[in-house]
C-alpha cells in the first residue's frame, strides 16, 4: 500500500512511518504542513493518506479541509482522518464527502496497531470507518429517540462494531461468537430497523450510519 | 388626507395623551412654583422646612412622568437616585440642595409647561378649533349675522358654511395627524430631561462593571479550581498509576514475562483512560470545534450531539467573534440545549445566530411545556452571570404549555479572523 502521511510532530510522524513500514505499506510522502499536503493529495499516487486534523499554519481543521478538497477534485480518494477529538460535525462532513474510502479514528487508535492497519486497509478499498465514540454518540441518540428499542442486547452490540466499520470476522472475533451467528444477528438487525440489506459490506455500514444519523 | 382606522384610532389615542399632558401640567407648574418658594424662604430659616415636603412633592410629580415616559415609548428611563434624607430638616435641606437629582427635577419643572404644554396644546388646539367649524358652525351660523368669521372664512351662506365645515374637518384631520408627532418629541424631551444626571449614570456604570468584574473573577477562580482538580484526580492520578504499573511490569520482564504483558496491556489501558480526561477537559475549558470553525458551526456540532431534533439557521458574518463572546455563547446554547431535553421534553428546537453589526442575538425555541424560570435553575443562573460581564442579556419567554424561547443578545463587533478559514458545511 502506498501511504501519503500528514502529521506535524515529528515523533509521531516518525513513529506512525514506522509502524506503516513494519506492516508493509509504503510511505510515498510524508508532510507536516496544510499546503505540503494539498500538493501531496494532488499529484501523489497513493492507494491512502493519512492524515492529522490539526496542521500547520492554521492549527485548526487544515488537515480535514485539504482531505475534503481532495476528495472533490479526485472522487473516492481514500482518506484516514487521526484527531485528538472526534467531533459529529466532522464526521458529518466526511460522510457526506462520497461513498466510502473514508476513516475518522481517535489518535490513541494507532497504538493498537493490528487494527489500525485493519482500519486502514478498509478505507484504502473503499470502505467507511468510524470511532468508536463516533458510532457510540449516533448510537445514544438513536436509543434516546427510541428508534432501536426492538433490538437485543446482543443485537446492539453487533450493530454498534457494524457501525465502526468491522467485517464479519472481525465482529465475530469480538464478541467470540461464529461468524454465521454473526450474520445471523445482522439479518435480525436489519428485517427489525426495516434498513435494505446490501451484500456488499461498504453499502451495509453506509445504510447503518444513514439509519443512526437520521 | 388618507389614513387607516388603525392610524385614526391610534391618532385619538395621542390626542387623548396630548389632554393629559396638558392638564397634569398645571401640577408641574404647582410643583415647581412651591420648590421655588421653598428656595427662595431659605435665607430666611423657614426654607429648610419647606423644601424636603416640597421637593418630595416634585420627584411624585416628575416620577409620575417618567412612568408615563417609559409606558407610553416602551423604553425604560433611568430614574435618578432617590431623594436624600437628613436627620433634622436642616440637614435634609443641605442634602437636597447639593444632589444633582434635585436640581435636574428643577430645571424639568420649570420647562416643561412652555415646552412639553406647547406641544401638548398645538394638537388639541387644531381638533378643538376644528370641531367648531365642523360641529357647531353649521347650526349657529344664521343666527352670528354678518360679523362671522371662521379662521380666514366669512361664514355667511350655505357654501362658506360648507366650506368652514371642510376646513373644520382638515384641521381636525391635521390635528390627529400632528398628534402621535406631538407626543413622541413630548416623550423625546422627558427622556432628555428627566433620566439620571450623567454623575448619575457613570456612578452606577462603575457599580455594574464593580459587580460584574467581581462575578467574572469568581467565575475564572472557581473554574481554575475545577481545571485543578480534574487534573489532579483525573489524568495526574493515572500517570502516577501508569508509572508504578510499569515499574512492576519491568520488575517481572525476566520472571514472569506473561504477568508483564498483562500489566503492561493495562498500562495501554490507562494511558487511553488519561488521555480521554484530557481530551474532556478540554474540551470544558474551549471545545476544539469552537476553536477551528467558529461559533455557527460549534453550534451546528452541538446540534448533532442532541438527541432532541435541532435545526440551527446561523447567518452570522464571515469574520469572527471575539472568542470569549463565541465561547460564552457557545455554553449558554449548550446549556438551553441541555434544559430542553431535560426538563422541556421538548423534541425540537430550532437556533438562530444573527449579528447586526454590533451585537450577537441567539434564539432557541423548543416545542417543550413551558414555565422555565431563570430564577430557578441554576444553570441559567450560571448563564446569565456569565453574559452580564459582557453586557449580555438573557430573555426568557416560557409561558405555560410552552413553547419557550430563550434570546441572548451580546453587544459585539466581530472582528476580521486571525487565520484564514473559509467554513464549509456539509
Amino acid at each position: 500500500m502506498r501511504v501519503v502521511l500528514a502529521e506535524d510532530l515529528f515523533l509521531l510522524r516518525d513513529g506512525l512511518t514506522r509502524t506503516l513500514r513494519e506492516h508493509g505499506c509504503e510511505v510515498v510522502a510524508s508532510v507536516d504542513n496544510g499546503p505540503a499536503l494539498v500538493r501531496a493529495l494532488a499529484q501523489t499516487d497513493l492507494d491512502v493518506a493519512v492524515i492529522d486534523i490539526r496542521l500547520p499554519p492554521t492549527h485548526t481543521d487544515e488537515g480535514l479541509k485539504a482531505a475534503l478538497e481532495a476528495r472533490r477534485s479526485r472522487p473516492g480518494l481514500p482518506v484516514l482522518i487521526l484527531s485528538q477529538y472526534v467531533d459529529q460535525l466532522y464526521a458529518h462532513e466526511l460522510l457526506a464527502s462520497g461513498e466510502g474510502a473514508v476513516g475518522y479514528l481517535l489518535k490513541d487508535r494507532v497504538t493498537h496497531t493490528a487494527q489500525f492497519i485493519d482500519a486502514l486497509r478498509t478505507v484504502a478499498t473503499g470502505g467507511t470507518v468510524m470511532d468508536p465514540q463516533v458510532i457510540a454518540k449516533l448510537l445514544t441518540r438513536s436509543e434516546k429517540r427510541g428508534r432501536t428499542d426492538s433490538l437485543t442486547p446482543r443485537e446492539h452490540e453487533v450493530l454498534t462494531l457494524m457501525a465502526e466499520g468491522r467485517s464479519n470476522t472481525a465482529v465475530a472475533q469480538a464478541l467470540h461468537i461464529s461468524e454465521s451467528a454473526v450474520a445471523k444477528h445482522i439479518a435480525s438487525i436489519f428485517g427489525k430497523l426495516e434498513i435494505e440489506q446490501s451484500p456488499e459490506d461498504n453499502r451495509r455500514v453506509l445504510a447503518v450510519l444513514a439509519y443512526l444519523k437520521g | 388626507m388618507t389614513a387607516t382606522p388603525a392610524q385614526t384610532r391610534g391618532g385619538w389615542v395621542h390626542l387623548g395623551r396630548c389632554q393629559v399632558l396638558g392638564l397634569s401640567g398645571f401640577l408641574v407648574v404647582g410643583a415647581g412654583v412651591l420648590v421655588g418658594g421653598a428656595l427662595a424662604l431659605v435665607p430666611l430659616g423657614v426654607g429648610f422646612w419647606l423644601l424636603p415636603p416640597a421637593a418630595g412633592l416634585l420627584r411624585r410629580v416628575s416620577d409620575r412622568y417618567r412612568a408615563r415616559a417609559t409606558r407610553w415609548t416602551g423604553r425604560p428611563l433611568s430614574p435618578p437616585d432617590p431623594l436624600p434624607h437628613g436627620t433634622s430638616a436642616r440637614r435634609g435641606s443641605a442634602a437636597i440642595l447639593g444632589d444633582d437629582g434635585f436640581w435636574h427635577d428643577l430645571r424639568w419643572a420649570w420647562l416643561e409647561p412652555w415646552t412639553g404644554g406647547l406641544l401638548a396644546a398645538v394638537p388639541l388646539a387644531l381638533v378643538e378649533y376644528g370641531a367648531f367649524g365642523a360641529l357647531v358652525q353649521p347650526f349657529v351660523w344664521r343666527r352670528l349675522g354678518d360679523g362671522n368669521w371662521y379662521a380666514f372664512v366669512p361664514v355667511t351662506s350655505t357654501p362658506t358654511m360648507v366650506t368652514a365645515l371642510l376646513l373644520g374637518l382638515a384641521l381636525i384631520a391635521a390635528g390627529l395627524r400632528l398628534a402621535p408627532v406631538m407626543t413622541a418629541l413630548h416623550a423625546r424631551l422627558t427622556h432628555r430631561l428627566l433620566s439620571a444626571p450623567r454623575s448619575t449614570e457613570l456612578t452606577r456604570r462603575v457599580a455594574r462593571l464593580t459587580d460584574t468584574r467581581a462575578a467574572a473573577q469568581d467565575v475564572h477562580a472557581a473554574e481554575l479550581t475545577r481545571i485543578e482538580r480534574d487534573l489532579h484526580d483525573g489524568a495526574q492520578a493515572r500517570l502516577v498509576a501508569l508509572g508504578l504499573t510499569l515499574d512492576e511490569a519491568t520488575r517481572l520482564l525476566g520472571t514472569d514475562p506473561h504477568r508483564a504483558r498483562t500489566l503492561l496491556l493495562d498500562v495501554r489501558a490507562t494511558s487511553e483512560r488519561a488521555l480521554q480526561d484530557l481530551r474532556d477537559l478540554v474540551h470544558g475549558i474551549h471545545p476544539p470545534v469552537l476553536a477551528d470553525r467558529g461559533l455557527a458551526d460549534a453550534v451546528r456540532s452541538l446540534a448533532l450531539d442532541s438527541h432532541l431534533d435541532v435545526a440551527v439557521d446561523a447567518r452570522l458574518p464571515p469574520a469572527r467573534l471575539p472568542a470569549p463572546v463565541a465561547s460564552a455563547a457557545y455554553f449558554a446554547v449548550s446549556e438551553l440545549l441541555t434544559n430542553a431535553a431535560k426538563h422541556a421534553d421538548a423534541t425540537r428546537v430550532d437556533i438562530t445566530l444573527t449579528h447586526d453589526g454590533t451585537r450577537l442575538r441567539v434564539s432557541v425555541t423548543d416545542d417543550g411545556h413551558g414555565g422555565a424560570d431563570t430564577s430557578a435553575g441554576t444553570g441559567l443562573l450560571g448563564v446569565r452571570r456569565r453574559l452580564d460581564t459582557f453586557d449580555g442579556t438573557l430573555a426568557l419567554h416560557s409561558p405555560p404549555g410552552g413553547p419557550t424561547t430563550a434570546t441572548l443578545e451580546i453587544p459585539c463587533a466581530s472582528s476580521s479572523p486571525k487565520t484564514s478559514s473559509s467554513s464549509a458545511t456539509a
